[in-house]
């Protein structure tokens, strides 16, 4: 895999190469391989090695971006060109601050391997196809045991993210990822299980399959309930999915393009009391880059607490443009908190490692605790195709999918034909009664987070589908 | 490339491949953007390399690298080999492609003017122009405008004998008025939502697009939508903008014909469908009115899913999908069509770029337009009493495509044959197959648009594709509309 000296000696090409007032690298890839199933069978298998060098040039207040997959010594002097040639007939933007220097980057707690918090596993980044395949096959081996039909991936890579800038910038970040999805299907019904980590040991593709299988058989000739608002249980997929959606709203630039569902009301209790979001990216259940797209270290943050908007992410430039506006003063603390999208940026920052605050101690319930203490509610594994209805009431729709089931007196009492929701989040997160432990949590429709299950009372399902 | 791809192809069979294709991608993209009179987005890129899928031991593999000297691409092949006799460690069913002879050809996509010749000045200048005239309407709080450009050559070489080149240009453009007052964000596009209008053209697209000369009722629009009557919850016949249908037909039809979600091979991500093959040539999909083709020949016109060969050198093919109303077709490849007893693969296996396996993927799948002349207007005059829905705000279906839910961005209330007053906040929701049946009009060819969608998400690891849907307006009658919004006072 291409290291740090390597990334460092293009930089150094580059910089020769670049007549640029300012030149930055950004360059990412690494090996990544994943193992697809369907029918009990491996349908698709395949393999990559990739590194991506983007060139970020400015001539005073113009800037613009140009990158390459190839590493020659023509490539790398022509991506300087389109760099220089799209960066110097560009409009200038007064708003374009000089790139970051050692000092004002700070130091990111979490730098490679070595740092802190470990996120590179030698065991995933030697995992081989013939592993995957085993790990498959034991999955597979769950649904034929259960009369089922198996489909899903095992995936594993090891990555690599670095930045080096003209002001000495350098930043560097190694990591390695597996992980596992798992269907079970029946001729009425499906179960569904997903987990990824750093650590290929923490993943227990078994398991997974055995609790997909469950969901499946449990939830066989679904009935048909109608439409209205429940109690749900959500787990932490269903959770990281659905909430995922108002984070991309906790920018500064959002606020200022006033297209973040916070304006006019960042300081109000928005939430329940029981809502605390922190976004984290040191947390030791998160992964991801502790450095930003101009490198800046990822501070800390607590967005939300006990219902209240508090924080909101900044770049380097959305903050001094807060600073400058008549918003400054009632948004909370403004600086840059090194959550910027790499330059030019049409989202400008957003939180991308959320955590939840769990309940205080003694409060916390599992899903089973959770079940038993309702009366009349609707289990939901997982939620899909989640899109925004209303930006400013945060209304979004989608569908249950892959085990949704009728709860009673503190049972599961069947499956049931799958909801289509359209729900505020707003809503939503006031009407939280009990959560969980969060958990490192993935699904399908939002990035990773460390998320709770949750019981929402008032969830307002809108129609049925047909299965 | 011949020299490159005779590597990978010779390193399979030496490695025990039964058979074996090389596709070497060479891909050069353009995007730039403004937000409120600022730079948004400005970069160019490009990216070069090759992938190989073989089959080994009745197993697929498939391995990509950007590294195309002679060890490097060997290299890729033995492992892509070593991957495909891994996967028949697992195997429930056997592997069969269906037969296709080997192709020699060289194609290009229609291209007058080469965007890339284009000044970046001149884009700029008009991504500019356009930004500051959204501006200028009073109300607006946020302009986005943007442009791209990509030009995709792939050589493609197979065991068979295949020696395909190709070479894709596409444009597109668009830009976003949207205005934030009281508790209201409000939003309207040109010339569609989420990017515009993109072909596989060349910048006389964008020219034809006539992008500055909408600005400023766009713009007007967006702000008007705030002092516009909420749209009502309740059945009503609707009549849908063609921009709107393309979108209705790529999610309801478009995604439930392809037959590897059809046969369960995407069950854990993208779903399956409800189009079962017990299905075929027995469905009633729609009404007698609706046909529907996959078209991928340039005689359909220069759609995101246009071409000569797919990415497995299947040429390229219309498919009658749904045939006055009747369910005729599935989308295939070599690995899929015998599910149907097809003896020749459709020709929609489509890969993102040189790493990333192609899998089976619309090309332009398209509804025809009424034989008879019938313009939207006189469509709006035929119609007592309804709701016309422009331009798509959100869209949700679920996992076999059954139950749908769109918004739009604006409505139209229809009275006596009459465009009345604007609605804010329309949408409407229904079950597919009830929805095309209901369908009773639909305009002629002079209504009818060959849209771009050039970001549909499949597979996994997940790979973004550019497709075609040809629609004209059209009218369906007693629809849901409304339900998004029910609820959540």
């Amino acid at each position: 895999m291409l290291g740090r000296d390597q990334a460092n000696d293009i930089f150094d090409k580059l910089r020769r190469l670049s007549q640029a007032d300012e030149i930055e690298l950004l360059i990412s890839g690494g090996r990544s391989a994943l193992t697809r199933f369907a029918n009990n069978t491996i349908h698709q298998n395949v393999a990559e090695e990739e590194y991506h060098i983007s060139v970020r040039s400015a001539f005073g207040n113009r800037t613009a971006r140009a990158s390459t997959n190839k590493h020659d010594d023509d490539s790398l002097r022509r991506v300087v060109q389109s760099s220089n040639a799209l960066a110097r007939v560009q409009y200038p933007d007064p708003d374009l601050l000089p790139m970051p220097t050692k000092e004002e980057v700070g130091a990111a707690a979490v730098d490679c391997a070595d740092g802190p918090v470990n996120r590179y596993f030698e065991a995933t980044a030697r995992l081989t196809p013939q592993d995957r395949a085993e790990g498959v096959a034991s999955m597979v081996n769950v649904a034929k045991r259960h009369n089922l039909t198996a489909a899903g991936i095992f995936s594993s890579a090891e990555i690599v993210e670095g930045i080096f800038n003209s002001k000495g910038v350098a930043g560097w970040y190694e990591q390695t990822l597996a992980e596992v999805s798992v269907s079970m299907l029946d001729s009425s019904s499906s179960g569904w299980q997903k987990a990824n980590s750093p650590d290929r040991a923490r993943l227990d593709p078994v398991r997974m399959a055995e609790v997909a299988a469950a969901k499946a058989i449990e939830s066989k000739n679904p009935r048909d309930l109608p439409p209205g608002k429940y109690t749900v249980i959500l787990e932490p997929a269903a959770v990281l999915d659905i909430v995922g959606f108002m984070f991309w709203d906790f920018g500064g630039s959002a606020l200022l393009e006033q297209r973040s569902f916070l304006n006019d009301r960042i300081g109000t209790r928005l939430f329940g009391e029981n809502i605390t979001v922190w976004d984290d990216v040191y947390h030791p259940l998160q992964a991801g880059v502790p450095f930003d797209g101009e490198g800046m270290s990822r501070q800390r943050l607590k967005l939300i607490e006990n219902g209240v908007v508090r924080a909101v992410t900044y770049s380097r430039s959305s903050a001094k443009r807060m600073q400058a506006s008549e918003m400054a003063g009632k948004v909370g603390p403004v600086r840059p908190t090194g959550h910027g999208f790499a330059l030019p940026s049409e989202i400008g920052e957003a939180p991308l490692n959320i955590v939840f605050a769990g309940p205080p101690e003694g409060e916390s319930r599992s899903v089973e605790q959770m079940i038993a203490s309702t009366e009349r509610g609707i289990l939901v594994t997982r939620l899909w195709y989640i899109r925004e209805v209303e930006p400013y009431e945060k209304i979004l729709t989608g569908m249950t999918r892959d085990g949704t089931f009728l709860l009673e007196n503190g049972n599961v009492v069947c499956g049931i034909r799958n909801f289509r929701f359209n729900e505020s989040l707003l809503h939503m997160l006031q009407n939280v009664e009990v959560m969980g432990t969060p958990v490192r949590s993935c699904g399908e429709e939002s990035f990773d987070m460390v998320a709770p299950p949750m019981k929402v009372r008032d969830f307002n399902f809108t129609e049925t589908t047909k299965f | 490339m011949k020299d490159i791809a005779s590597w990978a192809l010779e390193t399979a069979k030496l490695r025990g491949a039964t058979h074996a294709e090389a596709r070497i991608v060479d891909e050069r993209s353009r995007a730039l953007a403004t937000k409120n009179g600022r730079i948004a987005g400005a970069s160019d890129s490009e990216s070069l390399g090759i992938g190989i899928r073989v089959i080994a031991n009745g197993g697929f593999g498939f391995a990509a690298t950007d590294d195309l000297s002679r060890e490097g691409v060997e290299r890729c092949a033995a492992r892509a080999g070593e991957i495909a006799r891994a996967s028949s460690t697992v195997k429930s069913q056997e592997l069969y492609l269906v037969p296709e002879p080997p192709a020699i050809a060289d194609w290009a996509s229609p291209c007058k003017i080469d965007p890339f010749s284009v000044p970046i000045e001149k884009n700029l200048d008009l991504l500019f122009a356009i930004d500051a005239a959204l501006l200028a309407v009073k109300g607006v709080t946020l302009a986005e405008t943007n442009m791209n450009f990509r030009r995709y050559e792939q050589w493609f070489y197979s065991s068979e004998g295949s020696e395909i080149h190709q070479t894709t240009v596409t444009s597109g453009a668009g830009y976003a008025a949207y205005s934030f007052q009281g508790t209201e964000i409000q939003k309207r596009s040109y010339p569609n939502s989420y990017g515009g209008q993109f072909q596989a053209r060349g910048y006389e697209l964008i020219e034809e697009l006539r992008l500055l000369e909408h600005a400023t009722e766009i713009a007007e629009q967006s702000v008007a939508l705030h002092s516009a009557a909420q749209c009502p919850e309740g059945k009503f016949n609707v009549i849908l903008d063609s921009s709107q249908l393309a979108l209705q037909i790529h999610e309801s039809i478009g995604h439930p014909i392809e037959l590897d979600r059809v046969l369960g091979m995407e069950a854990n991500f993208a779903g399956t469908s409800f189009l079962t093959l017990d299905q075929l040539r027995t469905l009633k999909y729609g009404s007698e009115m609706v046909n529907v083709v996959a078209d991928a020949t340039p005689a359909h016109g220069p759609g995101l899913g246009t071409f000569a060969y797919d990415d497995e050198g299947v040429a390229a093919q219309r498919t009658p999908i749904i045939t006055n109303g009747l369910f005729t077709g599935y989308l295939t490849s070599r690995d899929t069509a015998a599910a149907i007893g097809a003896a020749r693969s459709g020709g929609c296996l489509r890969a993102e770029g040189w790493n990333r396996l192609p899998i089976v993927r619309m090309t332009n799948v398209s509804i025809l337009p009424s034989e008879s002349p019938l313009t939207l207007e006189q469509l709006i005059a035929s119609t007592d009493h309804g709701i016309l829905m422009e331009t798509n705000r959100s869209w949700s279906i679920d996992d076999k495509r059954f139950n749908f839910q769109f918004g739009c961005e604006i409505g139209w209330e229809i009275r006596d044959g009459k465009r009345g007053r604007m609605l804010k906040n329309p949408s409407y929701s229904g079950i597919t197959t009830e929805f095309w049946n209901s369908m009773d009009a639909i305009c002629s060819r002079d209504e009818w648009t060959l849209w771009g969608t050039p970001n549909c998400g499949k597979g996994q690891p997940q790979q973004v594709m550019g497709t075609g849907h040809g629609a004209a307006p059209a009218r369906f009658r007693n629809v849901m509309v409304g339900t998004a919004y029910k609820g959540n006072e």
